[in-house]
Order: C-alpha cells, then structure tokens, then sequence
C-alpha cells in the first residue's frame, strides 16, 4: 500500500504549503465563535448554554470550507486521471484523501475547540467534552461532505452546491454531538448514548462515503 | 545522456477490435479497428474533434468502451491495459506547491506502488533536461517545463504501452527531440507507444486516420 501512504504524504505536505489551507478551517472557526458573543450579548449563562451549539455550528461551516477543492483541484490539473488509472481501487484513494483533509481541518478543529469554549464561558467539564465529540464527530462531517465533493468535482462553483448538498446529511451527527456537548452542561442528560450514536453515524459515514464519493467521481470524470 | 535500463517487454499486441465511443451522448467514432504490435507505434491523425484523444481516454480506461474489445497480449496477465499504461494527457498533472523533484517523486510511488530509488528520479530528471531545476517549486515552470516534467514520469515509472495526447505541445525542439529519442528507447525495449499528434514522427511508425465520417449524432 505504497501509493496510498505517497499519497497520504504528499496531501499533507500540500495542505500546509502556500495555497493549501490547513489552518484556514480553524482560523474561521476563531472568527464564527468570536462573533457570537457580540451577537448574543455579554449574558455569560446564556452563552454558557448555547456554546456547545455555537462551537458545533462552528466546526461544521469550517469544515465545509476547502471541501469543494478536495477533488476538483486534482481534476482540474489531470491528477485525477492517473489516480483513477491506478491500480489501486478508487476507494480507498478517496478514503485517504478525506483522512489527509481530516487531519489537517478536522483534527485542528478539536484540538482548538475546548480554547474557544473558555471564550463562551463553558464550564471546565464541558471543554474536554466538546474536543471529544468533535474528534469523534468531525471525520463523519468530512466523509459525508466527500460524496458532495465528488458529486461537484466538474462544476467550476461548486463550493455553493456542495454546502447545499452536504448540509441536510450532517443535522444527524450535528444533533448527536451538541446532544452529548451539552450533557456536560446541563447534568441531567446522559452522555455516553448520544456519544456512541455519534461514533456510529462517524463510522457509517466512514464505510459509505468513499464508495459514493467514488462512483460520483467516476460518473462525472466521463 | 542515456535514459534508465528498462527490462524489454516481449510479445506485447494491442488490439482494438470494432471500438465505439459516445462521449455526451454523441457518438465519436464507430467500428474503429486497430493492431499494434510490440517495438512499433502507432501516430493517431485526423481533424480536430475525431476522436483521437477520445480513443487514447478510451485506451486509458477514463471512458468507457461502448462496443467492441480491447486486449493487450504479452503483457501482465489479469491486469487491465489501464494499469499498464502511461497516459500523458492535455494536463500536466503538477502540483504548483511541490518542487519539480517531490512532484516526480509522489507520481512515481503512487504510479509503481514501492519506494523509488532517488538515482531513478534523478536519470528521469536528466533525461528530460530538467535536473538543474530539481529543487524549483513548480508554480515557476514555464509550459514546455512542465510538459518536460510531466514526460519524466514516463521514464521513471516503466510500462510497457505509452498514451500521448499531443506530446509535442509546448515542447522546443531540443525538447522534442528529447521526446522522440525517449519514444525510440521505449520501442526499442519492446514497448507500444500511440500517440495523437500533427507532427511527424522522426522514426517509422504506422498510422491510424480518424475519418470525420464517422462523426454523427446518436439516434
């Protein structure tokens, strides 16, 4: 599995190069969570409240950000052609372009989430819950907005189209990861069913997305 | 200024019998027949719009075959032709990003599936002319560059059947001299090379004319 670690290795190296983005996810996701204080007013418990929704909403717009290039910057310059070409299955190529994506957007977007939960007054509890749910919820973001990229791989604006698309499939792993967030909040709601539903819609989205996100891949490359 | 030992490939013949292609629901060509053997190319010609990229697409495995069959002989067994080819398209398939050297690097383990030896990426930079320019980002290669760039992966990664879409373009002559001395070595090994071009090949080749006349509108 040779070409696929090449290619794990060089999507990383593209990500944190000029023009990849890497950070950009997270740097959107600072300014989205920034904003609502200033939207919702210095009420520090309702801000409490409603920051697990905030820091989700958040994590799911700027996971959306650089989808729409996932494919179409390898179409766009022929790289898609010697990828579906090889001999290795479509699949799994596109199985670890998402995980490259997720480790440079998704995984960045955990790990800064419990700092941007202190700036909405979220309780010291609740911080390492919102970085675990997001770990957890963040590669079902990633594998189901794929299926979107692939499906708008040919489509010059397809970033729109893409959000459009993608959008109504996460409210699943978004209610599950607020659900579980916020039960570090408010101590009556249980954590760990919420969690584990999180986990499995992460590990459907995981075995689905690529086989769709490659058969749409190998539609629209015709 | 010799290119890499390749091993010979021996007893290869590609043979397309009664090929049809439809591309946005227009048929591009039909009935299209043709037999290369080993150590010859084949030059694809016709006006533009025929169907010469189309068929070497088709060849590659990116278009579907409507009608006919398509089978290489003497290569691996159970091993579509797609996986066996080098296709060098319209697009170069460069990652601006990347220097020249991770470029060819990344195509060339992801193309033969195995570690690549430096020595080998280095001969393949050098047979194109480009092995002063290893360390340079390729956002700085100018267009006859890249298709340099994206001609050494041809030489890096050996296989025995060559798709060129219009190899020549871009290219200077000392380039494309480069490139016809690259074809003469693949043949001379044993390979296949077809090629869709407007330029004369400095070596004997056989050639395919695309007719216009099977351009028509599906029914």
């Amino acid at each position: 599995m040779s070409a696929l670690s090449a290619l794990f290795a060089r999507e990383l190296k593209l990500a944190v190069r000029i023009g990849g983005g890497a950070l950009m996810a997270v740097v959107f996701f600072l300014i989205v969570v920034t904003l609502m204080p200033f939207a919702v007013g210095p009420d520090l418990n309702l801000l409490a409240r409603v920051g697990p929704a905030i820091l989700w909403v958040g994590a799911l717009l700027a996971n959306l950000l650089a989808l729409d290039r996932l494919f179409q910057a390898d179409q766009e310059d022929g790289s898609l052609d010697l990828m579906v070409m090889a001999p290795v299955p479509l699949e799994l190529i596109v199985t670890v372009k998402a995980l490259a994506y997720w480790v440079t957007t998704g995984l960045p977007l955990a790990i800064a989430a419990p700092l941007f939960g202190m700036m909405l007054n979220m309780p010291s509890e609740a911080l390492g819950a919102v970085c675990l749910t997001l770990a957890a919820g963040t590669p079902g973001l990633t594998f189901i907005g794929i299926i979107g990229a692939a499906l708008t791989v040919a489509l010059r604006r397809g970033g729109l189209l893409l959000a459009i698309l993608v959008i109504p499939l996460m409210v699943p792993v978004l209610i599950f990861g607020i659900l579980a967030t916020s039960a570090a909040v408010v101590v009556t709601s249980p954590f760990i069913q919420p969690f584990l539903i999180l986990v499995a819609l992460s590990l459907g989205a995981m075995v689905l997305g690529p086989i769709a996100a490659a058969a749409a891949l190998r539609f629209g490359l015709e | 200024m010799s290119p890499p030992q390749k091993p010979a490939f021996s007893g290869l013949e590609l043979i397309g019998d009664g090929l049809a292609c439809v591309r946005g629901g227009r048929r591009v060509f039909q009935g299209l027949s043709f037999r290369v053997a080993g150590a010859s190319a084949l030059a694809l010609r016709g006006p533009n719009g025929v169907g010469k990229s189309s068929l070497l697409r088709l060849l590659a495995g990116l278009v579907p075959v409507e009608r006919g069959t398509l089978t290489l002989s003497g290569g691996k067994p159970d091993t579509p032709i797609a996986e066996q080819a080098h296709y060098l398209g319209h697009l170069d398939a460069l990652k601006p990003g990347l220097s020249v050297e991770e470029n060819l690097t990344f195509w060339a383990q992801f193309l033969s599936g195995g570690p690549v030896r430096p020595e080998r990426i280095d001969a393949a930079l050098d047979a194109v002319g480009l092995i002063d320019l290893a360390s340079l980002p390729a956002r700085f290669l100018s267009a006859g560059q890249r298709r340099r760039l994206a001609l050494a992966r041809l030489v890096a990664v050996t296989r025995p059947v060559w798709l060129l879409d219009e190899p020549t373009s871009a290219l200077d002559t000392e380039g494309q001299d480069r490139l016809f001395s690259l074809i003469a070595d693949h043949l001379k090994a044993g390979g296949i090379a077809l090629a869709a071009t407007h330029v004369d090949l400095p070596f004997t080749v056989e050639t395919l004319n695309l007719a216009p006349a099977a351009m028509e509108l599906r029914a």
